[in-house]
């Protein structure tokens, strides 16, 4: 095939078979939330928060892989287990960041493209030693008068494609993310035919790439109004989204993790089941890649303090439950408590 | 979005949809002048507008076939000829729920300083054109792109020639009501093996998708007609269940879920191994969303041509044989062949003819 088969191929799609069993979708919670200065008492909080996550209890099977930081990737429990095998105990596949985030494009406007390839097979190897089996790498483009131009299009297209091979070659499923910023007052047309030419650019360079699709996973963003346009219904949401990605994503793509972009979780949780309800020919699984809008109430009701654990991790396994509903259209709302609904847009959000 | 959404758009959507009816396919019977020629002479038959309208005749009144078929690709001739009692082709197929097609391109040249690789011609006023097939009765039309496997074949260049003209042609079609079905084949000519074959067809699939993509052509209002992935010519053959394999995971891999169906050619293929590989794809336990059906030209006429040999008498036994493989490939694309289709005289018989010309 055009596709390169390294050799680790077969344990790419047997990753990618276990990453989509039903009901359990991936999770996202890496380095955004404490990404300032890595000084002794930020990095026992950053510890603190991932065993709260991963210990809640009956989450972990909704969740069918964790996207971590570098850091994390290494940190233990408070009684000594390594998160990578708590986890894993749980089936659940850890993944790890590999992107070293985004930089501008040189006479663009304000456009990016995405660092991290220096030694990245390397750092892929090490990962996939440490218990990794896939990888994730952010591309970031803006809709704006000009813009996306070409030359961003390309470039990210690009670095994505290259991060995908060198992961194959390395063990690790690459999640392909190819991120169209909400910000702005455009309307949800202008979001669909962006989306459209980003992802079909995207395509394009996987198979230039050798990329073997059915050990990928993409996560786009939902398609939507901008963040300064009025907003739509999730039925509306789900049309636009799933006709783009029908136009875009071959089925040889087993999943399709969406990113949640700055809207709040019962938002994100809402447009993720209408559309799993749409009556509408769908080769790949609809599911989840959530951060914030796993995380953000959960985070809310922690505070930092030890006595609200237990509250806390009955938040974040509601949103896990929730949104694993969601990927089979079976969500029947209810969850929303004042934080679920709270907006997490942030203008130009950097991780 | 970011493809133009023609006035013609549900039209477009509802008639593409409609040739990918599950038990239903194309008949190719859109020969050029000088290609029906060929078939014609190889029954010493003249090369004479009376025959090419008999012959045409003759397919699209055989009892029984029509309910097979959801379109037929006409040569620009024949969208105007009638029946000998005076009813117009293009009516007698609308009755029997046929689609009337139009091949719309003019052939192919060599690109400059390539190795005999081509792209086609038909782009100068296609938009007129296209609006007078329209008004005559057409809806949907036929582009052949054709590219080539050697050690250094096919070049990017004529990969971006053919994938580009396709999308221009695909985008005219749509603004002037035509379904265009997509074509980019990839001659079977060669001592290649399947896995060649594969790696090929994914690398032009992907290149027609992105031109597709850039050119705004709406996917939901078009058709793929490709070739299936099999060894070369001069390679040795392998079973219906192995090219089946390669060719549904070639398309898995290019080819987006809003376009409705495939219309697979056959290429040199004899009549009844083309059957059986459209068969095999459709028992194949795997992602297709999109339904998988022929446009078979040669491999639906062979056996035909033979038993008409160009004489009336022969009329009953020609038709016959038409409805056997007509019935036969509709079988195939529910999976439910099981190839015990009686064999016409030639069914059997390869079609390949090396570095084909329309």
């Amino acid at each position: 095939m055009s596709a390169f088969v390294g050799k680790n191929a077969d344990m790419d799609l047997t990753t990618k078979h276990i990453v989509f069993s039903m009901n359990v979708n991936p999770s996202f919670a890496n380095a955004s939330l404490f990404s300032r200065g890595a000084d002794q008492e930020r990095q026992s909080n950053r510890q603190a928060l991932r065993e709260l996550l991963f210990t809640s209890p009956n989450a972990l099977p909704f969740l069918s892989g964790v996207i971590l930081f570098e850091e994390t990737l290494y940190q233990k429990t408070s009684d000594g287990n390594p998160f990578v095998e708590v986890l894993q105990e749980n089936n659940v596949i850890p993944g790890i960041k590999v992107d070293k985030g985004t930089v501008e494009i040189a006479g663009t406007n304000g456009e990016t493209t995405t660092q991290g390839f220096d030694s990245l097979g390397a750092r892929c190897q090490k990962y996939y030693k440490a218990g990794a089996r896939f990888g994730k790498w952010r591309a970031v483009l803006k809709i704006g008068l000009n813009e996306p131009s070409e030359l961003s299009i390309q470039q990210n297209a690009l670095g994505l494609a290259r991060y995908a091979i060198i992961c194959q070659e390395n063990g690790l499923v690459p999640i392909v993310e190819p991120e169209v910023l909400a910000d702005g007052p455009h309307d949800i047309k202008k979001c669909a035919a962006v989306t459209e030419t980003v992802l079909a650019a995207v395509y394009k360079a996987l198979n230039d790439h050798h990329v073997i699709l059915e050990g990928t996973l993409l996560k786009p963003n939902m398609v939507s109004p901008g963040s300064d346009s009025p907003k739509v219904s999730p039925q509306v949401i789900a049309e636009y989204t799933v006709a783009a990605l029908r136009r875009t994503v071959p089925p040889a793509v087993p999943g399709i993790v969406f990113l949640s972009g700055g809207q709040s979780e019962e938002e994100a949780t809402l447009n993720l089941d209408a559309m799993n309800k749409l009556d509408l020919l769908k080769p790949w699984t609809l599911s989840f890649s959530f951060g914030r809008a796993l995380q953000q109430s959960t985070l809310k009701t922690w505070a930092g303090k030890k006595e609200n654990i237990a509250k806390a991790q009955e938040a974040f396994l509601l949103r896990c439950k929730a949104n694993s509903d969601a990927t089979i259209g079976k969500y029947s709302g209810g969850s929303d408590g004042g934080l679920a609904s709270e907006s997490l847009f942030v203008k130009g959000y950097k991780y | 979005m970011s493809c133009f959404i023609s006035k013609y758009a549900d039209e477009l959507v509802k008639n593409a949809a409609y040739i990918g009816t599950p038990g239903k396919g194309i008949l190719a019977a859109d020969e050029s002048t000088g290609t029906i020629g060929k078939r014609l002479s190889s029954i010493n038959v003249e090369n004479v507008e009376e025959n090419r309208r008999a012959l045409r005749e003759l397919l699209f009144t055989a009892p029984g076939a029509l309910q097979y078929l959801s379109g037929v690709i006409l040569f620009e001739e024949t969208l105007y000829q009638k029946t000998a009692s005076g009813k117009p082709f293009v009516d007698l197929l609308n009755e029997g729920g046929v689609l009337p097609g139009i091949k719309v391109d003019k052939g192919t040249i060599e690109l400059n300083g390539t190795n005999g690789e081509t792209f086609t011609q038909g782009l100068d006023g296609l938009a007129q054109r296209c609006q007078k097939y329209y008004e005559a009765g057409a809806r949907f039309a036929k582009w052949r792109a054709v590219l080539k496997i050697s050690p250094n074949e096919p070049t990017e260049l004529a990969i971006q020639e053919n994938a580009t003209g396709l999308a221009m042609y695909a985008a005219i079609c749509q603004q002037c009501g035509l379904v265009p079905i997509v074509e980019p084949e990839i001659l079977v000519d060669g001592p290649h093996d399947i896995k060649k074959c594969a790696d090929v067809t994914e690398r032009v699939l992907a290149a027609c998708y992105k031109a597709l993509n850039d050119h705004h052509v709406m996917l939901e209002g078009t058709l793929l007609k490709p070739n299936m992935v099999t060894p070369g010519s001069d390679s040795p053959k392998v079973a219906p269940e192995i090219i089946a394999e390669y060719t549904v995971r070639a398309l898995q891999r290019t080819v987006p879920p809003a376009v409705p169906a495939i219309v697979f050619l056959s290429g040199g293929q004899s009549e009844e191994e083309a059957t059986l590989n459209l068969n095999a794809m459709n028992k194949l336990k795997t992602k297709k969303p999109w339904s998988l059906s022929f446009s078979f030209g040669r491999a639906l006429q062979q056996s035909t041509l033979k038993a008409w040999a160009g004489k009336e008498e022969n009329l009953k036994k020609a038709q016959d044989a038409l409805l056997v493989r007509c019935k036969a490939n509709s079988e195939a694309t529910l999976g439910t062949y099981r190839g015990d289709a009686k064999l016409g005289e030639g069914a059997a018989e390869s079609l390949h003819v090396k570095d084909y010309k329309y």
